[in-house]
């Protein structure tokens, strides 16, 4: 088990360095980001409550279409040389997915958290008086993204249109969390968040990250 | 004592049977050539022992750990060769990767671009850090699919003195090829492969050794008897 999980960390840090010297999906999510952040701004004239009213929607769903830039090359990562191939003979399924996930919550970490003071300059708002529970919510919601998404790209790796299949299943299923997240995000900057609703976004990583440990074997052994 | 078994292996493809029902044994220690024309299902049976495949039917036994050298080099083309070795000394539970890697890196001879980036590599050179991954962690058992195949002299000449070092060791073989002659020397055991069927199997003998050809003429498609 340890040998495992100390596999799925050195491809955690083997994802991060290849990113590092690539930046082929950072860039990509981080520019998607802030430009649909920046164009939102001025494409709409609303006055202060609409948009808080509107805040919590507006980051989740740049979150989420940025995390798909992200999960996109998870697995599609190891198709050059077959390099998948030989992870699958070293490693077990559990802990190389477990390893993508890590790498992938990060990078989109890194995207949340670059483009939330952008997100309250072009938008005026205060969030960061609530900034603990906002990175509170952002960790559980950004872990359940990145962990569906990330299953799914190893069911999407070796399709032929993977970077329009993996949206089209990813989007339906990240609903629940989604809209959790935004009410969440959306009361706490407001200051009228129920904290309690955390359960939902606790509930959906814990299940989806179960299922995804269970089921990654099937779907990359076939 | 075995290393490696397959107990009446199906793989379907669809409607298409990759593998009939094949069934072989090697101990440890031992070195098979998996012989086969293109297409006969060397590949999926491989990849089964791998666990790269599940077969449809049937099961595999493997005893310890793998090294897998495929179609594919393995390799990340965004690491170093050392970085690559690492890695990969990581996954195969080595004390030390570092040392590890260093030590391969010696062995065939890629210590002076160690850390260049597996990209900027020339082809016979990652190759040669191909064979040092799938050594890397002196697996218990080796995979090999066609490994002669399109390699450059050096990599040949390293590819068998590690296999040479691998078969001291005790470590058993399990190669597919289509070069005959350099897998009947390095051969203890022969598998032969007609469209999905393991038409042959036993030790290698003295005939096959000295006539390549030997083996398809008596067992193989429109063999006699």
């Amino acid at each position: 088990m340890k040998k495992e999980l100390m596999a799925a960390l050195a491809i955690a840090r083997k994802d991060l360095r290849t990113e590092w010297r690539t930046r082929e999906s950072l860039n990509a999510s981080l520019s998607f980001a802030l430009v649909i952040l920046v164009l939102f701004s001025f494409a709409f004239d609303l006055d202060r409550d609409e948009r808080l009213a509107i805040s919590g929607g507006l980051l989740w769903l740049v979150y989420a279409f940025a995390g798909a830039l992200i999960v996109n090359r998870s697995f599609a990562r190891e198709l050059p040389n077959d390099c998948l191939e030989v992870l699958i003979a070293s490693v077990p399924g559990w802990a190389i997915f477990l390893g993508k996930s890590i790498a992938c919550f990060l990078l989109l970490l890194i995207v949340e958290i670059v483009s939330l003071p952008i997100f309250g300059l072009f938008y005026n708002i205060h969030w960061a008086a609530s900034i603990l529970p906002i990175i509170l919510v952002m960790a559980l919601s950004t872990w359940g993204i990145t962990v569906v998404g990330s299953a799914l790209s190893a069911v999407t790796v070796n399709v032929r249109l993977r970077e329009l299949m993996l949206p089209v299943l990813l989007y339906p299923l990240m609903i629940p969390l989604l809209i959790g997240a935004m009410e969440l995000t959306s009361g706490l900057l407001n200051g009228n968040a129920v904290l309690s609703d955390v359960r939902l976004l606790i509930v959906y990583d814990v299940m989806f990250t179960a299922l995804a440990l269970y089921l990654i074997e099937f779907i990359l052994v076939i | 004592m075995r290393a490696v078994a397959a107990d009446r292996v199906w793989k379907y493809f669809g409607d298409f049977p990759a593998l009939r029902g094949a069934s072989f044994e090697v101990s440890k220690g031992a070195c098979l050539a998996l012989l086969g024309r293109n297409g006969a299902g060397k590949t999926t049976l491989l990849r089964i022992l791998a666990h790269l495949s599940k077969p449809t039917k049937g099961e595999v036994e493997i005893a310890g750990r793998i090294g897998y050298l495929g179609h594919g080099i393995g390799v990340y083309d965004d690491l170093s060769a050392f970085e690559n070795l690492v890695l990969f000394g990581q996954f195969g539970g080595v004390e030390n990767p570092r040392q590890a890697a260093t030590e391969a890196l010696e062995r065939v001879g890629l210590t002076r671009v160690k850390d260049g980036l597996a990209r900027e590599f020339s082809r016979g050179m990652r190759q040669r850090l191909a064979i040092a991954r799938a050594f890397l962690h002196d697996p218990d058992l080796l995979l090999l699919d066609e490994p002669f195949t399109s390699l450059d002299d050096r990599a040949v000449a390293v590819l068998q003195q590690l296999l040479g070092s691998a078969r001291a060791r005790g470590s058993t073989i399990v190669m597919s090829t289509h070069q005959i002659r350099e897998a009947m020397e390095l051969a203890t055991d022969v598998a032969l492969l007609e469209r999905g069927k393991i038409v042959f199997s036993g030790p290698r003998s003295s005939e096959m050794l000295l006539d390549p050809g030997w083996l398809y003429r008596n067992y193989g498609e429109g063999a006699q008897g």
